[in-house]
């Protein structure tokens, strides 16, 4: 068998594993999250009641990373999924890619009625969480760092430190560590920002990976102060670890909901997509889960309590103190090319 | 004889064959034919150091496994039935635990707060606790610990096969045990050396959640640049290289391999 008919018989293994669920009823959608509670969360807050309001059944998925299954399904050229909740990212480097469905915004008009930085022409934003400061309580009773010119700041707060093992929100935190304004980040100065983080670079005991791993540093007390997800770090305060955060100079970083191109139920994708990000199933999310809505609207509602609002991520009053990801810039030749250079920047 | 193994091959080539064929076309072909997935292997530092670091790991983990195993095998070797059982048992099982589960009892060893650490600031014996993991050590440690049946079962397989009645003969021709030992057992043993040697090496290379949670980010093996080329390249052609790389290496490795010793043994048939 040759390369080439062998690449032919993978495609057709994997069209046909797309059949099976394409030629089902028409009012479903399948949707994919990335499991855990947060996709327990969202099904309590926002799916049932959309699934209900509509009349429509939605199927679930869940996959930590959606991006190598949507190249997958999308080039096979009959995708399986319809609505994705992914990284923002994903969804505009999916779009420019041709993998994702552009939208038409007259017919999802609580995406219309969004702020023009919370969507873009193939996505709404759907929830907002933080790359945040946390520290241990125990190391820092008093005088916490509080921004990341302190985190930088080997001899006014010695301990010991972690940083995500990736340049999203990283070269955002080095740069204001530098002094860049929040609201000047962008373009970022690569050079300038790898610059810093060369200064910071032996003080770090761990390059994290994954949420949990970040929590667990800070619960067992491995690191003295780190960046963090801003739910990692309220979920081991609420099991009792001294630890705590700042939504100072943080790095508002947001999924976003897609749709995939060639979706097997693209109109009630649509109607769902609207539906998900209605202020009232968004006001709903935050009672489950310490994420913020991806609709600001939802603020106004009264669903949301005051103290309770005071603690997400996307409360307009934190959301001021932060730096809103450009997911834009980073899905640009020159987001691409400092994503890359990551990699001999960590293995120098 | 075919009609009884055609099911087993079909799966292989349905399984095994077709995607890992799959993946190396995409290697060399994305909007046409090029090479240029494999020019970033072998010009850009950021490879060769992944691949020197993956090998001084795999020798690493080879020689401490090695050192550590053969006293084990030997004694499973010596000792009654029974007692052999008893050993072999306790070589085994951590097989049966989750590679996950003993990365995390490590870290809970390991770490500042650890149980090591801690012991040793009680015994006074340092006032600042040691960076044990989060390195390459952490690493180092761990895949010896997971592997290391690899290498006793294979040095025991080949122990058994030795008569005992050699040894005898050395000893009534006044050899003392020392000297049997390194002239007629550790000789005859060599081939379960190699082939424990073979099997730890190999299986080493390919390393992935391992060095991802004890290497604190800074230990990064080759497997880990597959899964990090998937993200960073966007196509799966940049990662297939990677992966063809190491796995023409492996080849290689078992070629040379086979020259020394029929690869019959190190797969443990004769």
């Amino acid at each position: 068998m040759t390369m080439k008919q062998k690449f032919g018989l993978g495609c057709a293994l994997l069209g046909a594993i797309g059949l099976t669920s394409a030629a089902d009823a028409a009012e479903q959608i399948t949707f994919v999250s990335q499991g855990g509670a947060y996709q327990q969360a969202q099904t309590v807050a926002i799916l049932d009641p959309s699934a209900k309001k509509l009349g429509i059944t939605i199927n679930q998925d869940s996959i930590p990373d959606a991006w190598p299954a949507i190249k997958t399904q999308v080039g096979s050229g009959k995708p399986i999924w319809d609505v994705v909740d992914t990284p923002t990212g994903n969804c505009l480097r999916g779009g420019e890619q041709g993998l994702m469905e552009k939208l038409d915004f007259s017919k999802i008009p609580n995406g219309a009625a969004m702020p023009e930085a919370y969507r873009s022409p193939y996505s709404v934003s759907y929830e907002f969480y933080s790359s945040v400061l946390a520290y241990s309580q125990k190391k820092f009773p008093k005088d916490a760092p509080n921004s990341w010119a302190d985190f930088w700041d080997v001899k006014k707060f010695p301990g010991r430190r972690a940083l995500r093992n990736h340049p999203f929100a990283t070269l955002e935190a080095a740069l204001m560590a530098d002094g860049v304004a929040p609201d000047k980040l962008y373009p970022l100065d690569v050079d300038r920002a790898f610059k810093k983080l060369e200064e910071i670079k032996p003080h770090i005991t761990v390059w994290w990976t994954s949420g949990a791993q970040s929590a667990q540093l800070l619960n067992d007390g491995e690191v003295d102060m780190e960046m963090a997800w801003n739910g990692r770090v309220s979920a081991v305060a609420k099991e009792g670890a001294k630890v705590a955060f700042t939504y100072n100079q943080g790095i508002l970083q947001s999924t976003s909901l897609c749709i995939l191109k060639g979706a097997p139920n693209l109109a009630t994708a649509i109607k769902f997509l609207n539906e998900a990000v209605d202020p009232v199933h968004q006001a709903n999310l935050p009672l489950h889960i310490d994420y913020g809505p991806g609709n600001p609207k939802a603020f106004e509602t009264s669903v949301i309590k005051p103290e309770r609002a005071a603690q997400l991520p996307s409360e307009p009053a934190n959301a001021a103190k932060q730096a809103l990801m450009s997911y834009a810039w980073w899905s640009s030749p020159a987001g691409e090319a400092a994503e890359k250079r990551w990699a001999s920047f960590m293995q120098k | 004889m075919l009609a009884l193994v055609s099911p087993a091959l079909l799966v292989i080539l349905a399984l095994i064959v077709l995607p890992v064929g799959w993946l190396a076309w995409q290697s060399i072909y994305h909007d046409g034919f090029t090479l240029e997935n494999y020019r970033r292997v072998f010009t850009e530092d950021v490879y060769w150091r992944s691949f020197a670091l993956t090998f001084e790991i795999s020798l690493a983990v080879t020689a401490i496994a090695l050192l550590l195993g053969y006293p084990v095998a030997y004694l499973a070797n010596s000792v009654p039935k029974g007692w052999s059982i008893l050993i072999l048992s306790l070589v085994v099982l951590p097989f049966w635990t989750s590679v996950l589960v003993r990365a995390y009892a490590w870290l809970a060893l390991l770490q500042r707060t650890g149980v090591i650490n801690q012991f040793l600031r009680y015994l006074d014996v340092i006032s600042e606790p040691l960076a044990l993991v989060h390195n390459t050590f952490g690493t180092v440690v761990a895949t010896v610990h997971i592997l290391l049946p690899f290498m006793v079962l294979p040095l025991y397989a080949t122990m058994q096969k030795i008569p005992n009645d050699l040894m005898q003969a050395g000893a009534s021709l006044g050899a003392s045990p020392s000297l049997t030992f390194m002239r007629v057992f550790l000789p005859l043993s060599l081939p379960g050396v190699l082939a424990g040697c073979t099997m730890v090496f190999v299986l080493c290379l390919g390393f992935y959640i391992t060095p991802e949670l004890l290497g604190g980010g800074r230990t990064v093996m080759v497997s880990m640049l597959v899964s990090r080329n998937v993200e960073l390249y966007n196509q799966f052609g940049a990662a297939s290289a990677v992966a063809v790389v190491l796995l023409i290496s492996v080849l290689v490795i078992f070629f040379v391999v086979s020259r020394f010793i029929s690869l019959d043994r190190v797969l443990g048939q004769k």
